[in-house]
């Protein structure tokens, strides 16, 4: 974890309100699939770091990319941003998705992303594949015309199934309903996307007795474990805070579904 | 030239530390800080038992600043013990440790429990957390509740003892002076300042427990006046805080009064705001032919 200026090497508009960027920054050489970084804005009227995963990772170059959705003063001014512009970002945060080879190693993994909770899942999709346990990757969206942004990317290196909430393209519905309509055989589920999806996941793998990870999001200030701003309700006692609350930003933010009650 | 400044016989390098909540026990940004460059490090508040704290939302950000209501979530005092102040043992730096508690009693417990801590220098007992029911706030907004307190705690102390004082009272003259005549060793300001946040979208709070603390730069005037007022009512070391952001920021607070500063939320934003305000003091000291820290406090 470092907190460092990252220049902007690279900017791209993926799709109505959905930008990405890259950036040059040694926070990339420790970083994994799943974690996060907190990312500043220029204002001084707008002080808390924005939590935006890292959605690719190029060690190499000491490179991440990032996508977000526009929703805010922070995401908005992040938009704007320009090639060899400067950012001060905190990171990689956060534990990531779990890629060990004894976990992964000859299972069926399928990898789950609601709208803007795909970006995290791409880094992942690479790195499963390239250990050799190629995911298959459901991808949710609003429409078609709203932009089926990274559909392109995951096909690179996942077997691609796309649900839109209005079925103008792929399976009409939810990721769960694609899931379901599929059926697709699954080991190891892992997630991103908003709450109600995630919800869906928990009670689907209850059923199913298959092992779920998830990505969660909270409020953040510090995004490094300080402030105790951004808990998840835990079922068993968490070690670290010695009650039922683990931190989202440092024992997140991917969680075994089982272990957190949302 | 001196940088050090002296709070009630414990000598500290420099008047840099962090807002206690804002810097978890040094340990969450020990890879990004150098520990040892700070003055003190002061702890996260915690009880005798853990607590769960507040649900979420806990945070929100406000202009220049934020809300929070954590509700001091702690891992209590046996886990505070063994982890936190076993790591801060490797750093050459003093431990300040904040204490908080539902009653009389519990403050008392984790007193009496920190006495045989070698490597705590201070304990700050904190009266004003805006965030908790009970307890907490209620010992810090009257005079008569603080002194029996401030009283309660001194009796069993072994370290030096700072009173945190609430801004949300109307007479801060008044709280400083009843800490003072209690026995406390020096006091603190200013915890964070009662507000709300509505979402008018949802038409209802932003924060689950419907009002936070304010912080950061936002409350800065407010802190520096109220440190101020508490510098001139007694005689006792002031810690101050409230916004600080910069050099000069907490050279405001010390030509106010305060002996020494901390660095809150401005922590979040930037992990280096306090190596980075203990070397714009240095060099402020530096073009103003400063010789010694001390000199400036309370100039004004
Ligand atoms: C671990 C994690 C990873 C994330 N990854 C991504 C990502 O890859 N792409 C993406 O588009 N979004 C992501 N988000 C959500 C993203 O953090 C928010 O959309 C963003 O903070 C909004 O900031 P804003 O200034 O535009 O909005 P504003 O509403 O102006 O923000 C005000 C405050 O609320 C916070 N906030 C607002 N919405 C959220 C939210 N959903 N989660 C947490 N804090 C929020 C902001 O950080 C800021 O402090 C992630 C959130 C978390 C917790
Ligand atoms: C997230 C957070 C947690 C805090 N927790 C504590 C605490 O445990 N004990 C305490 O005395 N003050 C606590 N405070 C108050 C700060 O120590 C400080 O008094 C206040 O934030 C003002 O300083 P600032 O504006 O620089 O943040 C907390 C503040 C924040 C923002
Ligand atoms: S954001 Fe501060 S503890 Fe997670």
């Amino acid at each position: 974890m470092i907190s460092t200026k990252a220049k902007v090497t690279d900017t791209r508009k993926l799709a109505e309100g959905i930008f990405g960027l890259t950036l040059s920054t040694k926070a990339a050489i420790e970083a994994k699939s799943g974690q996060f970084i907190m990312v500043n804005t220029k204002s001084e009227a707008h002080l808390l770091g924005r939590p935006i995963s890292i959605c690719d990772i190029d060690k190499e170059n000491e490179s991440l990319s990032i996508v977000w959705r526009n929703v805010g003063y922070g995401t908005k001014e992040l938009s704007t941003l320009k090639e060899g512009e400067e950012v001060d970002i905190i990171g990689p945060l956060g534990n990531g998705f779990p890629t060990d080879e004894e976990l992964i190693k000859g299972k069926s993994i399928t990898l789950l992303g609601g709208g803007i909770g795909a970006p995290p899942l791409y880094a992942l999709a690479k790195e499963l594949s390239s250990k050799g346990v190629k995911p298959v990757v459901i991808l949710g969206y609003r429409s078609e015309s709203a932009g089926l942004f990274l559909k392109d990317e995951f096909e690179r290196t996942a077997d691609v199934i796309i649900a839109t909430d209005d079925g103008s393209a792929g399976v009409k519905g939810t990721v769960i309903d694609a899931l379901k309509e599929h059926d697709v055989k699954s080991d190891i589920i892992m997630a991103c996307g908003p709450m109600p999806m995630l919800k869906g996941i928990k009670n689907y793998a209850q059923e199913k007795g298959i092992d779920a990870y998830i990505s969660l999001e909270e409020r953040m200030a510090c995004g490094v474990g300080a402030c105790l701003g951004c808990v998840v309700k835990t079922t068993h006692k968490d070690h670290h805070s010695q009650v039922n609350n683990a931190r989202i930003c440092t024992e997140g933010p991917v969680f075994e579904a089982k272990e957190v009650e949302i | 030239m001196n940088t050090q400044v002296d709070i009630c016989g414990i000598t500290l390098k420099n008047p840099v530390m962090n807002a206690s909540g804002t810097f978890g026990s040094g340990m969450e940004y020990a890879s990004m800080v150098d520990l040892n460059r700070l003055g003190a490090i002061v702890t996260k508040g915690v009880a005798n038992k853990p607590w769960e704290g507040n649900p979420t939302p806990r945070v929100t950000e406000t202009p220049s600043g934020m809300l929070n209501a954590i509700g001091l979530q702690n891992p209590g005092i046996d886990t505070f013990i063994e982890r936190d102040l076993e790591f801060l043992k490797s750093y050459d730096t003093k431990v300040i440790v904040n204490v908080c508690g539902h009653s009389e009693d519990e403050y008392v417990e984790v007193v009496e429990r920190l006495g045989d801590c070698d490597n705590v220098s201070m304990l700050e007992i904190n009266v004003s957390c805006p965030n908790v029911h009970e307890g907490g706030i209620a010992f810090g907004t009257q005079p008569e509740a603080l002194e029996k307190i401030t009283k309660a705690v001194k009796k069993k102390a072994r370290q030096k003892i700072i009173m945190k004082l609430s801004p949300n009272v109307t007479s801060i003259a008044e709280m400083a002076k009843a800490a003072e005549s209690a026995g406390a060793d020096a006091i603190s300001l200013i915890n964070t300042i009662t507000g709300m946040k509505i979402d008018i979208r949802k038409r209802s709070f932003v924060l689950a427990n419907r009002t936070g603390g304010l912080s950061g730069p936002a409350i800065r005037p407010v802190a520096v006046r109220m440190v101020y007022e508490a510098s001139k009512a007694v005689k006792i070391p002031v810690i101050g805080m409230g916004g600080i952001a910069t050099a000069e920021d907490a050279i405001e607070f010390m030509m106010a009064g305060a002996s020494a500063v901390a660095v809150g939320m401005y922590n979040f934003h930037s992990p280096t705001a306090m190596t980075d305000v203990i070397d714009g003091i240095e060099k402020f000291m530096a073009e103003n032919k400063i010789q010694n820290i001390q000199d400036i406090i309370g100039v004004v």
